[in-house]
């Protein structure tokens, strides 16, 4: 299948340390992917950096390439269409993302105005119809609210309004529920799934919570320290997660039912971008550690047609299981 | 300590506030937290669940004393808790720590940890200075953190082991009581794992007993005896962690159970309709009837009663106690 955006070989440096070291993805024409990893992994910077979102003084290497287009080291011109055009993205807090002295209206017809060329009653009816889209109540009087008048629901209802009306190829939502309550991620999860029915889009869902991924995404890739560590179809990870660090991760979360045990936690933390372990960066915290995960960084390797792990131990035991007859 | 005897029991807390809507606005009277009754006992963790604005954190506030509740009591090991700022409530701080959220935020970025985890010794003047710096090394190792580990300054830690610094700090005094105020929400997944362990491991030790706020019913299952759930200043439902996790008897408790995101969810999920609610415009009767599902005209018009159903489970509806066959509800048609 062609894809729709290709990363590879994406890393990013600021001042020398190495913030992503190497991410190769891809994500296919309405598909949803799950990008899943705790703070500092680099899971917002890597859409960043493919967006040209980061500051000058990142040094960026690698491709991103949107249907055979390079991005990266695009001229501004190109990028500036690109960005809510083709690929929109929408972030954690809604409230510091709109403008708090602006009419949710107008906010919603800038965007038109810039990437539809709509203007006038056309752009208005257009942003009314978006806020009916996300599910606001109301719309045609919201159009004239300001952001502080809705709650932190509505007001990310509101962003993904603004994202979808360039008509987007690829919304990529970075933890769009996490400054949400639980029965407000709900609904817009649900409004997430919904919209991408019907309008046939892509989406990237960047989450530290495995369970919000799992719910929305077909696919998941797990990040740590700079790099994708696993990646799987979304029911293949949670029944047969092959790296040590996501069998940590599904082993940190407390279970719903079944006795009460002690949480796998998973020992110490994240390695400095400045001090990164000459292997695998995960071989400190790792239980299964050999001598040889210190040598070299693993590279992600094919375990079973879409599932592929950066781990020496799995793919050496994936190649051992493909040699015995069954 | 062995857990068993009451060690805090709080009636009717009531907590108002008054908020004005603009400059020249009216006041309108909030209240935070609307008549809550919870009680503890030693060496047990009683869980508070519920969305942002339902009262959970002044909860725990009013319990220890660092807000006045407007009605109610609150009594502490079978005595009144005293006026809050009086000498003897400062006595008593010592009996009673809080863990807040933002390890960051609660520590003093200038001052080396083991400095202020020593803090505590010294305003309530226990141990000489000897005894104060064998005391720190003991709580450093209780938390997990190497003695060295105490001469750093909290920037030069990560965020879970500055919550490991926080939670020695408010062990410090061997309190009965700890309240610990979304003491997860900052971490990351496997580090919140390391201190949901750390909370199980001290209370077995210390046999200290937690008000465990929290936002998180997974969390909450974790650690908790007892799991009380809020809803707009009320509690709403309390039971089992597990009872009420897997059968949820109030429409509220049942739709926050649906709304966890786990892999392998089955069934439907209850996706509730309209905003969390605000606590300055209370709806009439019960305040969660405008967002249920099985509401009635009795739950517009009359707030239920927390009441025993006759497995133990404490719960406020008028359908889940049989009062009134269950209806429809008043949610207005949204798309979704």
């Amino acid at each position: 299948m062609t894809s729709l955006v290709r990363l590879s070989g994406l890393t990013v440096a600021f001042d020398g340390a190495f913030a992503l070291r190497g991410i190769d993805l891809a994500v296919s024409p309405g598909e949803a992917v799950g990008l899943v990893g705790e703070s500092g992994c680099g899971k917002s910077v890597t859409w960043l950096a493919a967006l040209g979102l980061l500051p000058t003084k990142a040094r960026i290497s690698g491709s991103v390439s949107l249907e055979g287009q390079e991005l990266i080291g695009a001229p501004a011109a190109k990028l500036e269409k690109i960005r809510g055009g083709r690929i929109a993205m929408i972030f954690q807090d809604p409230a510091s993302s709109l403008n708090p002295v602006h009419r949710i209206g107008s906010q919603i017809t800038e965007a038109l105005a810039l990437h539809r060329n709509m203007t006038g009653q056309a752009a208005r009816s257009e942003a009314k119809r978006l806020l009916d889209l996300v599910g606001i109540p109301d719309a045609a009087r919201r159009l004239d609210a300001y952001p502080h008048e809705l709650s932190g629901g509505q007001n990310q209802r509101v962003m993904i309004a603004i994202a979808l009306a360039g008509q987007p190829d690829l919304l990529v939502a970075d933890e769009p529920t996490t400054a949400l309550d639980v029965t407000i991620q709900a609904q817009i999860l649900e409004l997430l799934q919904s919209l991408r029915r019907q309008l046939g889009m892509a989406l990237v869902l960047i989450s530290h919570d495995l369970g919000v991924v799992a719910e929305a995404c077909d696919r998941v890739a797990v990040m740590y320290a700079g790099r994708i560590v696993e990646e799987a179809p979304v029911a293949r990870l949670f029944s047969a997660a092959a790296h040590p660090y996501t069998q940590g991760l599904l082993g940190a979360l407390p279970p719903m039912d079944g006795p009460r045990r002690r949480l796998a936690a998973i020992p110490g933390g994240v390695p400095e971008p400045w001090a990164m372990p000459p292997g695998c960066a995960f071989a400190p915290r790792c239980g299964f550690r050999l001598a040889a995960c210190d040598s070299a960084m693993p590279d992600l390797q094919s375990l079973t047609g879409d599932h592929r792990a950066a781990c020496i131990r799995v793919t050496q035991a994936a190649a051992q299981f493909e040699s015995v007859p069954a | 300590m062995k857990p068993g005897g009451v060690l805090l029991e709080a009636e009717g807390l009531v907590r108002r506030y008054e908020m004005r809507r603009g400059f020249f606005g009216r006041a309108v009277e909030v209240r935070a937290v609307d008549g809550v009754s919870l009680r503890l006992e030693r060496g047990r963790t009683l869980g508070l669940v519920g969305e942002s604005g339902c009262g959970k954190s002044t909860t725990g506030r009013l319990v220890l004393g660092m807000e006045s509740p407007d009605a109610g009591r609150v009594s502490f090991e079978g005595a009144l808790m005293p006026e809050p700022g009086s000498t003897a409530w400062r006595g008593l701080r010592a009996r009673m720590q809080m863990v807040f959220q933002d390890p960051l935020g609660a520590l003093d970025r200038r001052l080396p940890i083991a400095t202020q985890i020593a803090e505590p010794l010294e305003i309530h003047g226990i141990g000489g200075t000897l005894e104060r710096a064998g005391r720190v090394e003991a709580l450093l190792r209780a938390v997990g953190l190497r003695p060295d580990q105490g001469l750093r300054y909290p920037h030069e830690l990560s965020g879970g082991q500055r919550q490991r610094a926080v939670l020695a700090r408010a062990l410090a005094t061997d309190p009965a009581l700890l309240v610990c105020d979304e003491p997860i929400s900052a971490l990351d997944v496997s580090i919140q794992a390391q201190v949901m362990n750390l909370l199980l491991d001290l209370q077995e030790q210390f046999g200290t007993a937690m008000l465990f706020v929290s936002h998180d019913l997974r969390a909450v299952r974790q650690v908790s005896h007892r799991v009380a759930v809020m809803y707009l200043g009320r509690i709403v439902e309390e039971g089992e962690p597990d009872a009420v996790l897997h059968e949820p008897a109030h429409p509220y408790s049942r739709a926050l159970v649906s709304a966890i995101p786990h892999p392998g969810r089955s069934g439907q999920r209850i996706v509730l309709q309209g905003d969390p609610p605000n606590p300055a415009d209370r709806p009439s009767g019960c305040a969660f009837h405008p967002r249920c599902p099985v509401a009635t005209s009795l739950c517009a018009r009359e707030a239920p009663v927390l009441k025993q159903r006759t497995d133990g489970r404490l719960i406020a509806c008028h359908v889940a106690h049989g009062e009134v066959t269950p209806g429809h509800g008043f949610t207005r048609q949204e798309a979704a």
